[in-house]
């Protein structure tokens, strides 16, 4: 008898053990999500790329402040001039300040890019999750879709688009967040499909809980790291072609300061004034990099 | 093969019909009535819908996009409007242009990228595998207008080595080099940084298989390892990723051709969209559709061949 209950005790801490030990490793979201956060800031190249991007978000905030002259203010007598004490990187075919210029010009660039990366994660997830969970027909209907969107250069649907129907901030939002809907959905889906077969499904199957609980409240946040990345991945991509658009006057407008729409206007002048297009050329370049730093490096720390 | 060769060639026709569709749509529901547009804004009301009447634009779509489309297969392409010439030909020798561009970026790109992405992966997690990757992914995150003005002011401000405006060279090889080197730069960088990047990861593979350890066991000399073991199967998705970017890097000539004033296929794009040059806008997109879906099938006929397992699938 005796022997009997000490065997059922070595039975039950056999099974109880291991999931004692897991209840210590568990972490709650919140926790989970700030150890990755400190294990990210211990990286030099996240670093870098943060420290990068958030003085350009904080730039675009701040921009009619910081700017030591006004971006739009045109001086006749002193246009094309080289870099100098008054004017840092020299001034523009108005004589505008270039050096303001650059600062002012990302203001559009940070709001679009991240509004169009919102809207492309929301669709994304949404057609993933419903393609992936249910699978069958409307999986390979909407896929085959997908693929005949993605048979066309981006930049060529959005030229084709916007020359039709005009070009605002708000419309360059709707198309790039259209346009990145079915790539996003590719990514989520392929989780969603692993995710599917797992006990939590099942279980929460024979629980009876309808198909829309499942994927939003039980898939949803076991893939949500899958997300983030993707996101991070788009917002580079999404700056890449909102800079294009404006850059092919499909974006911004005159007189505005947008770097794309300045290195388009101020290519004409590049051998009098290569000042004009080299500083916004930069600026943009090293917006693009310290976002592709941060995102090298979140995609590490996730996959990890 | 001739199952999955059917299935894939089909399925390509069924995009193409789809895409021909909605370009026929886009460049059909332009702003503004096509007979205001050839006769400007002093023309009467009466004038301008003879000329849409004489165009055909008084049908329903589905018989326009009938006309357009059996007119299009039969080389009929229409007469640009803001040109007043056929489209056909004026499409064709602009599409040459880009063709000759293209061409001259991926034949000097594609050996290198692979040959980089491989020496990455053989050197993996040393200084060289590191500058390549970083250097590959930098590329990849810049606007091709931004590599361009780089260029731009480093080759031919600084240096002088190149023109700041290309054309189209004739067949003196110098002149090629001359004008090309600078727009095919931008598309070099950018296409660099993909093919590069997938043959390292693809050789990384092959080096951790098992077939790999045995060849080493066997005693096999690493160049001989690398030839007939490793490259063999690492250049699989290298090959795919080739013939789509080949396809994508119509998309970059927009810019590339836009930012150095040459005539090509791009170039036409972007001005017969903010022209509304309807005939030529719908005549070279679709066009530019045609090489991407004929070069996905091709690159997943190719990579069905050389891989067995996609094939039997």
């Amino acid at each position: 008898m005796a022997q009997s209950t000490s065997e059922v005790g070595v039975m039950a801490e056999a099974i109880i053990d291991p999931l004692l030990a897991n209840v210590g490793q568990l972490q709650t979201r919140s926790e989970r999500f700030r150890s990755h956060w400190q294990q990210l800031f211990k990286k030099p190249s996240f670093v870098i790329g943060f420290v990068i991007v958030a003085f350009w978000v904080i730039d675009a905030i701040f921009a009619t402040t910081i700017a030591p002259q006004d971006p739009q203010s045109q001086h006749a007598f002193i246009t094309l001039q080289g870099p100098s004490g008054a004017h840092w990187f020299g001034t523009d075919w108005l004589g505008r300040d270039v050096f303001s210029r650059v600062l002012a010009g990302c203001t559009s660039i940070l709001k679009v890019a991240p509004l169009a990366t919102l809207l492309g994660i929301a669709g994304g997830t949404v057609v993933g999750l419903i393609t992936g969970y249910f699978g069958g027909k409307i999986d390979s209907i909407i896929m085959r879709v997908v693929d005949a969107f993605l048979a066309f250069p981006l930049i060529i649907i959005a030229v084709l688009v916007l020359s039709l129907i005009g070009t605002s901030e708000f419309t360059v939002v709707l198309l790039i967040g259209i346009i990145f809907t079915p790539v996003i959905s590719r990514t989520i889906r392929s989780v969603v499909l692993v995710e599917r077969e797992k006990e939590y499904v099942a279980s929460a199957k024979l629980r009876g809980e309808r198909s829309l609980y499942i994927m939003f409240a039980e898939i949803l946040p076991n893939i949500t790291s899958t997300i983030i990345v993707e996101a991070t991945i788009r917002v580079g991509y999404a700056i890449f072609t909102a800079a294009t658009l404006s850059f092919l006057t499909l974006g911004a407008q005159p007189p505005s300061p947008d770097w794309g729409l300045t290195i388009t206007q101020g290519r004409l002048y590049i051998q009098m004034a290569p000042w004009v297009v080299l500083f916004p050329a930069l600026a943009l370049a090293t917006l693009v990099v310290g976002i592709n730093l941060i995102v090298e490096a979140i995609q590490k720390e996730l996959n990890a | 093969m001739s199952r999955y060769v059917s299935k894939r060639v089909l399925l390509s026709l069924a995009t193409l019909l789809l895409v021909s569709f909605i370009v026929f749509i886009a460049g059909d529901v332009l702003p503004g009535s096509i007979g205001r547009t050839i006769l400007g804004q002093f023309a009467t009301d009466a004038q301008v819908h003879a000329v849409d009447v004489q165009l055909g634009f008084n049908h329903p779509v589905l018989i326009r996009y009938w006309n357009w489309i059996s007119s299009f297969v039969t080389g009929d392409w229409g007469t640009s409007i803001t040109q007043q010439i056929p489209v056909l030909s004026f499409v064709m020798q602009k599409f040459l242009n880009s063709l000759m561009l293209g061409a001259f970026a991926l034949i000097i790109i594609v050996p290198i990228s692979v040959g980089l992405g491989v020496l990455a992966a053989v050197k993996r997690n040393t200084k060289i595998d590191k500058i390549i990757s970083i250097t590959g992914m930098s590329m990849l995150a810049l606007p091709e207008f931004v590599t361009g003005v780089g260029v731009i002011i480093l080759f031919s401000l600084v240096l002088k080595w190149f023109p700041v405006f290309s054309n189209v060279p004739g067949w003196n090889p110098w002149q090629i080099v001359r004008n090309f080197f600078l727009p095919a730069m931008p598309e070099m960088l950018l296409i660099f940084g993909y093919i590069s990047r997938i043959a390292r990861a693809g050789t990384i593979e092959a080096l951790e298989s098992n077939y790999n350890r045995t060849a080493v066991l066997k005693g096999l000399p690493p160049s001989r390892i690398l030839a007939r073991h490793i490259l063999r199967n690492s250049l699989l998705p290298t090959i795919a990723v080739t013939a789509v970017q080949a396809g994508y890097l119509v998309g970059g000539l927009v810019v590339v051709e836009t930012l150095f004033n040459y005539p090509g296929i791009g170039n036409l794009i972007y001005t017969s969209a903010t022209q509304h040059d309807q005939p030529v806008l719908q005549a070279s997109v679709f066009l530019v559709a045609l090489i991407y879906t004929v070069g996905n099938l091709v690159a997943d006929l190719l990579t069905a061949w050389l891989n067995p397992r996609v094939r039997l699938a």
